[in-house]
Formats: C-alpha cells, structure tokens, sequence
C-alpha cells in the first residue's frame, strides 16, 4: 500500500521534478518506507512506498523490462501469482517479484482490459511511452482513492486530495453542489469531490489521456438479476458461500510482512479472523476498539470472540476526550465534510496496530452491503411490507424491530414512529424508496447553509443526477436490490472504504485487505435470492448458516449493533476544545460564508445546554465542524509552498 | 397561563430548538411534522419541555400528533391539562 503522484503536460514543455517531489512529500504517511519520482519530459510520476510485497524488488515507479511501460501502483492484486504463471507462460519475462510487474506485463497483454484478470484493491498510473497514452485506474469498489484534476496546461493525479493542492496553479475551493450532495446522501457522487474541479476516478472506471483528451471508460459495476427465485436451497448456497470466502481470504493473506485482524466483535470481523486462522494456522495478532461510554462498546463480544478463536488480542479505549482532540487529524484525512465522528475511533485503532508493528490487517467491510446486513435493507423490507397493507393495526408494530440500539428511537410514541417511517404512494414510486427516510432526514441540515450557499445551490437536486445514471436494469431490480445497489454503488466508496476505511488507516501507513469485497464473492452474492440473505427479518441469514459452528454462537445470535461513536457531545462540557469553540463561533461562520451564523448558534446552545440529543442535532453538529475544520485546514491555511496538518487544528 | 402565551413560549421552543433555519415562517397551525420541524426524536424533546415548563405529565396516550403536532395544538392541550391540574 503505498501513495502515488503524478504529472501530464498537455502541452509540451516539461514536468516540474520539485513540484512533483512536493506533491509527493504530502503522502509520506501513506507509503514512509521509500520515496522516488520518474521524470521523461512531459509525464512525471511519483511513488511512496509501503513494503508489503517483494521488499528487496518492489520499487517504484517501475518499467517493463524494455521501458516501454511505466507504472505507479497503490494496492494490492491479490491473484498477481497465477497471473504472473500465466503471462509467463505467453512468453512475458519478470525482473522482480512484485505485483506491480504483473500489471505491466498484464497491460502488455491485454492492454486497458487487463484490470479483468485483477482480483485485488489498486490505484495506478500506467504511461505508455509509445503511444503516448496515461492509464489511471481505480478497483472495482473504490477501495484505493484516486484523484485528479486539470490546470491550463497539465493533468495532476494524486492518491490524496492535498498532493493535488501543493501545486498554486490548482484552487482550492470548496464545491457547493458537492456540498449539498454530502448533506444528503452522505457522500460526493464520483465523479465530485469536496473540491470544486478536482475529481476522483470513479470505482470500477479507468481514465484514458491520449492527444490531449481525457475519457472514462467503466470496466466493472455490480448487477443483479431482474428476477428472484423463492424456493433456493439454502445448503449448497452456503457451502459455496463458505468456500468462495475461505479463497478471498486465502489470497489476502499474502503478503512478505504479518498479518493482523480487525476484531469489533460483530459477525463480519468475527469470520475473517476464523478463516484466517483456519488458512494461516497460527496464532492471529488481532486489534479492536472499546469506548469508555457504555452505549457503543462491545468488549465483551471482542473478548469472546477472541477467546473463541484464540487470537493475541489488544484493544485501544476511546474516550469522547479522544474524539474531540484527533478529530481535526480525522478531517485532514478524510478531506471532506463527515455527519458522523465515528472515522475517529478507527484513526486511534489503525494508530494502535502499526504501533504493534503490522502494515496489513484483514477487515469484515462489505459484507453488509452484499449480504442483507444493513438495517437500511431492513427498515425498507418493513415499510414495504406497511405499505402493502396500510389499515393494519398490527403491522405497524414491527417499526419497534428497528433500530433496537438505539435508545432515542425505542422511546417514540407509536404515532411518531409511524409518520417517520411512513410509506406514502408517491415514496412507493420512488426508485429511491429504501433511502428516502435517510436522504429526507440528512437534507434537513441543509437549512443551516447560509443564503448564499442556498441560492448558489437553489435547483440543484442530487437525487436526479442519480436517477439519471441509474443502470437500465435497476428499474427491474426489487426494492431489496435497488437498496443494495445504493449502498455499494455511493456510501460503500464514498464513506465507509474512504473516510472509515483507506483515509483513517492510511493516516498510521497500515492497510486493510477485505475478503468480503473480493469481485467473486460480491457476484455471487449479487445473484442471492433476497431472502437468502435475509430471511424475514434475520439479517445476514445465509452468512450466518454457512458459518453456523465455525465462530461463537453468541456472535452469531446477537442482536445487530452497526459500529457508532458518541458524537456532538464530544466536543461540548468537559471534553470542550478550543478549536471547536473558535470554528463554531459566528465570527468564524460568517467569515466561511458557507452556514447561517444564527443557525449553528442556536444549535450550539442546545448541545452547551445539554438539550441535544436528536440523531439530526448530532449530524448537523458534525457535519458544521467538519466543514469548518476542512475550509480551516485546506483553504484558510493553505500555503503555496506546502502543505501540513496544523499540529493544533 | 393565558393560551396566548403558551402558544408563544411553545413558538420560542420550537423556533429555537428545531428550526435551524430561522428565516423560515411557522405559523400557529402549521405541522411539525410535514414541515420536518419534529425529526424521529424531536417529539421526546417536546414532551421534557411541556412537562418541565408546565408541571405537566405528558401520558404516553396522550403523545398523538392531534395533541403535540402544531403551536396551537400544542397551546391548546396544554391548556387543557392545566385546567384539569387546577
């Protein structure tokens, strides 16, 4: 894992070795074993190193034999051995032992179409001498980060957004429609992020710069059939379940450094560490968090899983303290607005783990999104099944299966309940059925935008700019399936493999590897009947069945309890920080310009009188200070000669 | 308490509390509810404001949206809980 640059002049002349070292210099955390640039003139490309693979070999950027090719390469690709054989036996040679080799000889081969034979997590920029042609491509589920932007007379890419912003021809301006699209859907669509004009390449896509014009060419997305059969045989599904994980895990654990595990003690972590200690058969190093308030921890599972397992265990306490103070570090990572603090406790575990000396760790991401694990597939499964029957006195009742966890929801009155999860015609129409109570509710912070930012974004819907990239399958797709679509096609990237994945263990140069996000295993899941996956309203159900003896039975039995942290309140009472005084404070909103000073004041005195409870309060507290921390950090601070987190906010 | 200022105190705390955007016009018998003033929690902090304020208790039958689902509804069931009281 490592972090990549790199430069294109569009129009002659020659790259800027400093200014490449620069951009370069800024991704230090993410690859601190080696640093090295290529320059030939218009195109430049940069590396930073995290050894993982073929110590001694693995440097970059690299070339074929010949210097034809010319890559830099973040990620893995987890099959690199059997492609290797195979392009071996066509007649390719291989100086090293590297993966990054394999996707030069594989793109000698098989040109743009190599990523196919790819089963792993990449970034990269290959640059064909010959042809004159830049490759940028980026894994099918965006699980590596690739940036990149235009100036008059260049194409800059960078793993990261701040590499990109050491360069003064490059603005640094905060996107207002992306901003709306954050305060609603949680997430940029790709390919928007934050920054006005700077982009990301959309997971499963690759960009071809050739002549100076600039194409996306899409390569991979998930699908599912139009129709769904009742009567599956569960068995067989699970064993084939059980196996295609086992050899997701099996490839993952490659690696010339150890291994360790994320263990949180729910289902997911729980069978990735079995499997990999079924495939390692060795004693599993793993790591977890726990939180000093009672209402997010879940130690206990940890420690039963771990014992279960027998895995050397350590856990790092997060304390609401904890939160307040790295959050500022959080955001610089993340590089865009969050709702949510809960990317802060993983900053601390991924601190934790390289701290005990691993660069790699397994994780359970994923399986929520490909095997009915979310509450969202739930709570749309339960409006439908209201919808169905609107003068039910008794459906409604199983609102109360919702969100079990959460204390505030559970005290609502009945009527409450049942006009926030209402289900009217026109919300049945709605291709966005399932995620209407979540898009509705988060639009909401938007009437703290100030009048500028409002009228700046006066027309702008978000949810027709993704009505009208919807596949043509989708409109055949259940609900169930419109839902899993959603969630892998925007938050899965967008937050859950970025701002709690790559950005938080990346910030402490370690990498996650996800078995569940192997392409075999989400195509498989892909054609899952829903009610395999979730039966009734048993989540994860096929999952649960072919592990079913494997993992602790009380791990398997527990009640779902998706991964939080405390939020709005961290940074009020005793865990009050300065930094977030000054950021909140109307003086400092008005300067931004992006919120309505009176707005965020009476929001603060709600949290400063303790009267903040509501999840909207809590998301427009987060999402306000983050906003503040990234204009603070990346626009006020902003300095044309580099660019530092500021050690104090 | 005369209804009139119930209502008005009831305005301040839903003003305040709820609606971030305060150029936003809330009439006495608008929705809380339609207008997304009252999120899926936001009615708890409206029954500790009602029963704190005005030494009421709030039965749980008694949290419908015909009681607590505009100002003057809100003013109104109030207003018939204090009688009762006195």
């Amino acid at each position: 894992m490592c972090g990549i640059s790199g430069i294109l002049k569009l129009t002659g002349g020659r790259v800027d070795r400093n200014q490449l070292g620069r951009m370069i210099a800024t991704l230090s955390h993410r690859g601190p074993d080696a640093s090295a640039v290529h320059v030939a003139t218009a195109i430049g490309l940069a590396h930073a190193r995290l050894s993982i693979i073929d110590l001694e070999g693995g440097a970059q950027p690299m070339s074929t034999i010949d210097g034809r090719l010319w890559i830099t390469f973040n990620g893995e690709i987890f099959n690199y051995i059997e492609i290797r054989e195979e392009l071996s036996r066509k007649g390719h040679r291989f100086a090293t032992r590297s993966d990054t080799e394999v996707i030069l000889n594989a793109y000698r081969e098989y040109g743009e179409d190599c990523v196919h034979h790819f089963n792993g997590q990449w970034a990269f920029a290959i640059w064909d001498t010959e042809a004159q042609k830049l490759v940028l491509s980026r894994d099918r589920f965006g699980v590596r980060p690739l940036f990149y932007t235009r100036t008059p007379d260049s194409l800059l890419f960078a793993s990261e957004i701040k590499a990109l912003l050491t360069c003064p021809q490059v603005p640094a301006e905060i996107d207002l429609e992306a901003l709306d699209q954050i305060f609603t859907f949680w997430v940029t669509l790709p390919p928007r992020t934050a920054f006005k004009n700077i982009f990301q390449v959309p997971p499963g896509c690759s960009i071809i710069v050739q002549n100076g014009e600039v194409s996306v060419r899409p390569y991979w997305s998930v699908s599912y059939p139009g129709t769904e059969s009742n009567d599956a045989d569960e068995q067989p599904l699970a064993e084939e379940l059980l196996h295609l994980l086992e050899e997701a895990t099996r490839i993952r654990l490659r690696s010339d450094v150890p291994v360790g595990a994320y263990l949180s003690g729910g289902l997911d972590s729980t069978i990735t560490t079995a499997l990999m200690r079924k495939i390692a058969n060795d004693r599993v190093r793993s790591f977890s968090i726990t939180f000093a308030d009672a209402e997010f921890d879940e130690q206990c599972y940890q420690d039963e899983a771990s014992t279960f397992l027998g895995t050397q265990h350590q856990n790092i306490r997060c304390s609401s303290a904890d939160i307040a103070r790295i959050f500022p570090q959080v955001i610089w990572h993340t590089e865009q607005p969050v709702i949510r603090t809960a990317p802060a406790p993983l900053f601390l575990l991924s601190g934790l783990v390289r701290e005990n000396g691993f660069k790699v760790v397994l994780t359970g991401e994923g399986a929520d999104e490909v095997l009915g694990g979310y509450d969202i597939f739930k709570e749309a499964k339960i409006r439908n099944f209201l919808a169905r029957s609107p003068e039910s006195r008794w459906r409604p009742l199983l609102l109360r299966r919702l969100y079990p966890y959460m204390g505030n929801i559970q005290r609502q009155p009945a009527a409450y309940l049942e006009h926030f999860f209402r289900v009217t015609a026109k919300d049945f129409a709605s291709p966005f059925f399932s995620h209407l109570p979540r898009w509705e509710l988060t639009a909401k912070l938007k009437s703290l935008f100030s009048a500028e930012v409002r009228e700046a974004t006066g027309s702008y819907a978000g949810t027709r700019e993704i009505e009208d990239t919807l596949p043509p399958p989708y409109w055949s797709w259940s609900y169930f399936r419109r839902a899993e679509y959603l969630e892998a096609k925007y938050l899965l990237p967008g937050y859950i493999l970025s701002c709690q994945g790559d950005r938080m263990s990346m910030a402490h140069s370690v990498e996650g590897r996800h078995p569940f996000l192997d392409h075999r295993v989400v195509e498989f899941a892909a054609k899952l009947p829903s009610n395999v996956k979730m039966k009734v309203l048993d989540q994860k159900h096929l999952l649960k069945r072919a592990f079913d003896g494997l993992i602790p039975e009380s791990i398997v039995r527990r009640p779902k309890q998706p991964y939080r942290a405390p939020d709005g309140k961290c940074f009020f009472g005793a865990a009050a920080v300065d930094y977030a005084q000054e950021l909140l404070s109307p003086d400092c909103i008005r300067k931004n310009g992006i919120f309505e000073p009176q707005a965020v004041t009476s929001l603060v005195t709600k949290f400063r009188n303790g009267r903040a409870n509501s999840v909207k309060d809590n998301m427009a507290m987060i999402g306000v200070l983050s906003t503040q921390l990234l204009v603070h950090q990346f626009i006020t601070q902003r300095s044309q000669e580099y660019m530092y987190a500021d050690t104090r906010y | 308490m005369p209804t009139r200022d119930i209502e008005r105190e009831v305005h301040s705390f839903v003003i305040s509390n709820f609606l971030f955007d305060q150029s936003v016009d809330l009439e006495p018998d608008d929705s809380l509810l339609d207008k997304g003033l009252i999120d899926s929690t936001g009615v708890i902090e409206l029954v500790d404001f009602l029963e704190e304020r005005y030494a009421i208790k709030v039965e749980d039958d008694e949290v419908i949206p015909a009681n607590l689902d505009s100002v003057r509804n809100v003013a109104k069931y109030v207003d018939r809980k204090l009688t009762r009281v006195a």
